[in-house]
């Protein structure tokens, strides 16, 4: 796993893992001139040597191998052997051949696609493993009289694919979206489409009555077969849609267009079957093909990401109980109040507990965003979400996992709730208004021909209704807000769906988390540049370095080893400049080159601060510093405080508070020592004061706070790992670029709304034929395609230049 | 005159063949992964025969190059 944290790049004297890249500490793992940074490495790399599997290494040398993880797996996979999980993971079973399909984050290139597909050279029992790239799964079938699910688990771990397996996966099996429905219906459509037009043409270039009549009779038969199933197969979502608006007592715009289908629909059959026309069938088929294609290109997914991770994503799917007969694993779902469970190492706590045990320091980032390890003795209570950090401690059960401190929020309003106060799409709004006037215009028309030309009413009255099908205004929005969520992608910006880019130009207010989003949860460690400090000097460091609530102070302290046991005399803080002080007669001077009396200052690498220290005004080194905010944040700060209210809202203490202040301005509100819930509760607050709330935020603790805003976006340092339930992920590294991404958002809106003035344009010309009962299948076989090509070129195209304009890939 | 009615049935037929061929390759899962296979299609041209046996070709049609 390390080869994704920390890719060191490979010198003379640390050779390149040959397995995973990174750097190797010394050569003592090697097997000929081939050298590993760990065992891990080289065993995976004797595994495939032994089956013939090198290939792997030279199919693509950009990343290589993962760093499996080390022993211990036996034991941590024991849940796998119980039915219960077991019949939840499988896909299939048929006699004794089972499948299964695993999530596995740590594929990443077409090596491990070869290798993962190749998992029967590693084991006969396996029968055949599929990958799924863009979703990172794979489908392995395997022999269960060979194998077990559990070794199966076993064998990808052990090569560094180990799969990811979660509760929520198990409570609720993943029913990923399929789009299969939505490309037979197009595919239906499309064929009718190309055919009834081509059983047109003769009529629209024929001189009336001078075609065969027989040709006119077997013409018009096939166009009515094959509309049938166009209008009872490919556009039944369109009325379902609509009839759902209706009964919500909600216009929305699939009510004007299944209005407009049926109208064309309806008269065309008349048409025909009365022998007095020929019908609109080929403007009826070619409009359900162009809307069926703006749908599927509106519903754009990211498949390896999921934007609606709750706190089981998070947690173990079993834990290792403790009872009379001993150690076993169990799954989660079966913890009760009164268990005893043990928690080893870096294992998060799942419920609320009471630690009877061991020594328990807790790292509570999950739940409130504070990094700093807490220490716990005997019948201290441990919040769920909270990471044991040192040896194995034993706690007892004291909340069931869904009302523990941290899970109890998915119980408030805003999680079960649906759509919780979302706002309606501008399509919706416009076609509430738009299908009153198109019934009010239907009616006037028919009202003045009843008196004009009786025999024309009914004619003018389906000509509106059809002409009024508001295809271009449904196009124009999935096109223009389509594309815009495409470069989001290029950009490293991933949205939910298209109506998250309409929403984000609403917004006025932005609240951002502290921990992990403002500031980064990794990024290099603190270094030391000089001559190598001895134990004393180390603890004199240390002890004057508590006295400071400086971030690089905190910093330089957190990662210096040492006792404090020094007693520091005279101590000055110069902001901006650094700290003095007097320990065992002699003076400590950490801070600025300039506050230590250094004329010459070392070239730094980009993202670091140096600190120098002087003993008796003597520089003896400096610190390197990685910078805890995120690059860019000032240039953030600066040109989002012009358009938006920004405020801060941290789990975290306020120490920080001045700097944020540097960036941020004065007047910038700030909340610290926040839990889960007040983020939630303020968020909501905003909401009610009638703002468009954007949250952005990265762990579990904002989970209540993005959900409960008008957006929320989750900042995550690699996508592929899991996000809260999101509308929104943003990959860190472009944080920078975000405040480009929300100034897009609201072009692209502006966009739409040009083009809707284009399909206004193209429905007046319509309107002024039909209302005067011009409109000929021939004007409306040109004008419908025609407006709903234009309308969709333009919306794509001003997309994609205005995105190169602002600069965005 | 009439024999257009023949050249009309041929084009339905054809295109109806091309609609199931269509239906096939979204039943058969074509649209559900577009990239993997694009890389699939690559490993085939190794030097060394590897023994993915003849069971997985049998389970996906992509893969009934791979085995020689």
């Amino acid at each position: 796993m390390s080869g994704e944290q920390q890719h060191i790049a490979a010198t003379d004297t640390h050779p390149a893992c040959y397995h995973c890249g990174d750097a190797c500490d010394d050569r003592d793992i090697a097997i000929g001139d081939k050298y590993f940074c760990c065992n891990g490495c080289k065993t995976v790399y004797e595994l495939l040597a032994e089956k013939d599997l090198c290939d792997y290494y030279v199919l693509d040398d950009a990343r290589r191998g993962k760093t499996p993880l080390d022993s211990g797996f036996s034991h941590r996979y024991d849940y796998l052997d119980d039915p219960t999980v077991i019949a939840q993971l499988l896909d299939f079973s048929d006699g004794d051949r089972r499948m299964a399909t695993f999530r596995i984050p740590s594929m990443h290139c077409s090596s491990c696609i070869w290798l993962i597909e190749r998992l029967g050279a590693l084991n006969a029992g396996v029968i055949a493993a599929r990958v799924n790239f863009p979703r990172k799964e794979a489908a392995i079938t395997w022999n269960a009289t060979q194998v077990s699910l559990r070794e199966i688990v076993i064998l990808l771990a052990s090569i560094g694919y180990e799969p990811y397996i979660s509760l929520q996966d198990v409570a609720e099996k993943r029913t990923l979206a399929s789009n299969r429905s939505l490309y037979y219906r197009i595919g239906v459509a499309g064929f009718a489409f190309g055919n009834i037009m081509l059983l047109s043409f003769p009529e629209y270039l024929a001189h009336e009555g001078t075609m065969d009549p027989v040709f006119v009779t077997v013409f018009r038969t096939l166009n009515v077969l094959l509309s049938l199933p166009v209008f009872f197969y490919s556009a039944s979502q369109f009325y379902a849609s609509a009839w759902a608006g209706i009964r919500q007592k909600y216009l929305n715009i699939d009510v004007p267009i299944s209005l407009g289908i049926l109208a064309l629909f309806g008269r065309s059959m008349y048409e025909i079957l009365s022998g007095t026309g020929a019908g609109y069938l080929d403007s009826f088929t070619g409009l359900i093909f162009f809307m069926l294609i703006g749908r599927i290109f509106q519903k754009k997914s990211y498949d390896a990401l999921s934007f609606d991770r709750d706190f089981r994503s998070y947690f173990p799917l079993s834990v290792a109980l403790r009872d009379n007969d001993g150690e076993h694993n169990v799954p989660l779902t079966r913890l009760s109040v009164g268990d005893r469970i043990v928690i080893r190492n870096q294992e998060l706590v799942p419920a609320d507990a009471v630690l009877l045990r061991g020594e328990a320091n807790i790292d509570y980032s999950f739940v409130t965003g504070e990094a700093d390890l807490i220490p716990k003795k005997s019948g201290d209570r441990i919040h769920a979400g909270g990471r044991q950090v040192g040896q194995a401690i034993e706690l007892e059960v004291i909340k069931e996992i869904e009302q523990s401190y941290l899970t109890r929020l998915w119980n408030n309003d805003v999680f079960t709730k649906e759509s919780h106060g979302r706002l309606h799409t501008m399509v919706d709004r416009i076609s509430r208004h738009f299908t009153a006037v198109v019934l009010l215009i239907a009616f006037g028309a028919a009202a003045y021909w009843a008196f004009a030309d009786p025999s024309l009413t009914y004619t003018v009255f389906t000509a509106v209704l059809i002409v009024a099908c508001p295809c271009a205004l449904a196009l124009s929005s999935p096109f223009a807000l389509g594309s815009a969520q495409r470069i989001f992608g290029n950009n490293d910006f991933y949205t939910k769906n298209t109506d998250t880019v309409e929403t984000l130009a609403r917004i006025d207010t932005i609240v951002f988390d502290k921990t992990g989003t403002l500031t980064r949860t990794r990024g290099g460690n603190v270094q030391w540049h000089g001559a190598p400090l001895d134990e004393t000097q180390r603890s004199w460091l240390k002890s004057l370095l508590r006295q400071s609530t400086h971030t690089l102070s905190r910093q330089v302290f957190a990662a210096l080893a040492g006792e404090i046991t020094h007693a520091v005399e005279d101590y000055r803080e110069v902001p901006g400049r650094g700290i003095e002080g007097r320990i065992d007669g002699r003076t400590i001077t950490i801070g600025s080159a300039a506050w230590t009396r250094r004329t010459e200052a070392p070239a730094l690498e980009d993202g670091r601060s140096a600190v120098y220290v002087a003993i008796d005004g003597a520089p003896i080194g400096h610190f390197s510093v990685p910078n805890l905010y995120r690059d860019g944040l000032e240039e953030l700060a600066r040109s989002l405080r012009s358009t938006y209210d920004i405020m801060i809202l941290s789990g975290d203490s306020d120490r920080e508070a001045d700097r944020l202040r540097t960036v941020f301005g004065d007047d910038v509100p700030m909340h610290f020592n926040q839990s889960p819930e007040d983020k939630l509760d303020f968020i909501q607050r905003l909401r009610d004061e009638g703002r468009q709330v954007l949250m952005v935020g990265d762990g579990l603790n904002d989970a209540g706070a993005l959900k409960a805003a008008t957006v929320g976006i989750s900042v995550s340092e690699d996508i592929n790992t899991f996000s809260p339930a999101c509308d929104g992920i943003l990959a860190a590294d472009r944080f920078a670029v975000f405040p480009r991404l929300l100034a897009f958002s609201k072009r692209s809106v502006s966009i739409v709304k040009a083009s809707f003035v284009i399909s206004f344009a193209y429905n007046i010309i319509g309107l002024s034929f039909a209302v005067a009962g011009l409109l000929s299948p021939l004007v409306s076989a040109i004008l419908m395609p025609v407006s709903s090509v234009s309308v969709v070129a333009f919306t794509t195209v001003t997309t994609r230049l205005m995105a190169r304009r602002w600069g965005l890939r | 005159m009439y024999v257009m009615f023949v050249l009309i049935g041929f084009s339905l037929l054809v295109a109806l063949i091309f609609l199931g061929v269509f239906i096939w390759a979204v039943r058969s899962g074509q649209y559900e992964d577009q990239y993997t296979p694009s890389v699939r299609a690559l490993f085939d041209d190794e030097k060394r025969v590897h023994d993915t046996s003849d069971t997985s070709s049998k389970h996906d049609t992509q893969e009934h190059r791979s085995t020689d």
